[in-house]
């Protein structure tokens, strides 16, 4: 438990000052223990699982300027994924009488792994597409094909910092359709 | 999309994130609320002339010290409801410091008064108007806290829309001092906190619906 804090946070921490393979890291090591917080709440509606894991990936990403390098990473992670747990329950895909664990405060949210990827559901791919171009192409570039943001500011004859802009706004709009779509 | 292409599409490109940019950016919004409510007050209302001999007055910098002590707490309230994970228990204890303090000197001073003078140290002579305009002038700076708010990532909305409320409270009460004519413990325990209230009850209303992400 205390290992995984100290690996995550230090993953994290490399992370936020730009290390992408930490950062990869981080985020494939946060699905699984995800995976497991999730799919132990969700008993009756596993095929909703893996949604709400890339849901919350996405949130991590899209907040993570909030964490402080002094704070406990499992305390920071427990409360977004209990945060987009209770959101998504509220949202109605599923009543309340489907998960009937208590939502306590005992940070347990790196207590365990779950490698077992199902297929999600929602297609993220398709989702991004309904973007505006001035997002959704910078992410394409960027984001899917791995190319620089200067590169990719000259193929789209965007600035660098409207090509960072639209990565930025457009993960963030992405966040905005996955919780208004249900 | 697999879960290991979100992670590969997140992690790609990533730059560094820039340290201390939250606190920033609250500071600015919330540096532009206090000015929006400042002009608010000296257009609306007006500084008092009889200021600077208020100033003189041990009671007027208590006044002062009431508002700023609850305006820190609400700024760390703001900031601490703003990230995921960060514990308010101790907070909790400064923000009833100040009130306990200013209800402590209430009494007293409501105890050693003459008892036909007890109505007047509570009721002062605006108090039908006190709260309702440090809400009015708290609204720029609620404004620019919940906004700022909404770029961050409260996960307990209620509660942090009552802490930006608050804090917007004490704003607007910080820059009504330099209006109102009231010094009696018993007025600002009762008035001054209503109207900091007031916002705070708005931001406890508004937060689930305005600060949800």
């Amino acid at each position: 438990m205390s290992t995984n804090e100290e690996r995550l946070r230090g993953l994290l921490a490399r992370g936020l000052d730009g290390d992408e393979a930490a950062y990869r890291t981080f985020l494939s090591e946060l699905s699984a223990f995800l995976r497991a917080f999730l799919r132990r709440r969700l008993t009756r509606i596993p095929d909703e699982v893996e949604d709400l894991v890339q849901e919350t990936l996405l949130a991590v990403h899209n907040q993570r300027h909030t964490y402080l390098p002094d704070q406990p990473v499992t305390a920071w992670l427990h409360a977004i994924a209990k945060y987009k747990l209770i959101d998504f329950l509220r949202r109605g895909r599923a009543r309340r009488d489907q998960f009937h664990d208590t939502l306590d405060d005992v940070p347990e949210l790196l207590a365990a792994t779950d490698g077992e990827a199902l297929e999600a559901r929602r297609d993220l791919a398709k989702l991004l597409e309904t973007l505006p171009s001035r997002q959704s192409l910078p992410i394409l570039r960027v984001k899917l094909q791995g190319l620089s943001v200067a590169e990719t500011a000259v193929e789209l004859g965007m600035s660098e910092s409207a090509v960072k802009i639209g990565v930025h706004r457009g993960l963030k709009a992405l966040a905005a359709k996955i919780r208004s779509e249900s | 999309m697999k879960t290991e292409e979100l992670v590969a599409l997140l992690a790609t490109g990533t730059v560094a994130v820039q340290r201390g940019a939250t606190t920033r950016r609250m500071a600015l919004a919330l540096s532009a609320g206090g000015v929006g409510s400042a002009l608010l007050m000296a257009g609306l209302l007006g500084v008092r002339p009889t200021l600077a001999q208020d100033a003189t007055l041990a009671m007027f910098w208590v006044k002062f010290a009431f508002v700023a002590t609850l305006l820190a707490g609400g700024v760390a309230a703001v900031l601490r409801t703003s990230r995921p994970g960060a514990g308010l228990n101790r907070l909790m204890w400064a923000l009833a410091a100040p009130v306990a303090a200013m209800w402590l000197l209430a009494a007293a001073n409501l105890a050693t008064a003459q008892p036909e003078d007890r109505a007047a140290l509570m009721l002062g002579q605006t108090w039908q108007v006190c709260a309702f305009r440090i809400a009015l002038l708290s609204l720029p700076s609620f404004a620019a806290a919940l906004w700022a708010m909404r770029s961050l990532a409260p996960t307990r909305l209620r509660i942090a829309g009552a802490a930006a409320g608050l804090c917007a409270g004490a704003i607007g009460a910080l820059v009504y001092t330099f209006h109102c004519p009231e010094l009696s413990a018993p007025f600002i325990g009762t008035w001054y906190l209503l109207g900091m209230l007031i916002p705070a009850a708005a931001g406890a209303l508004t937060g689930p619906w305005f600060l949800r992400w």
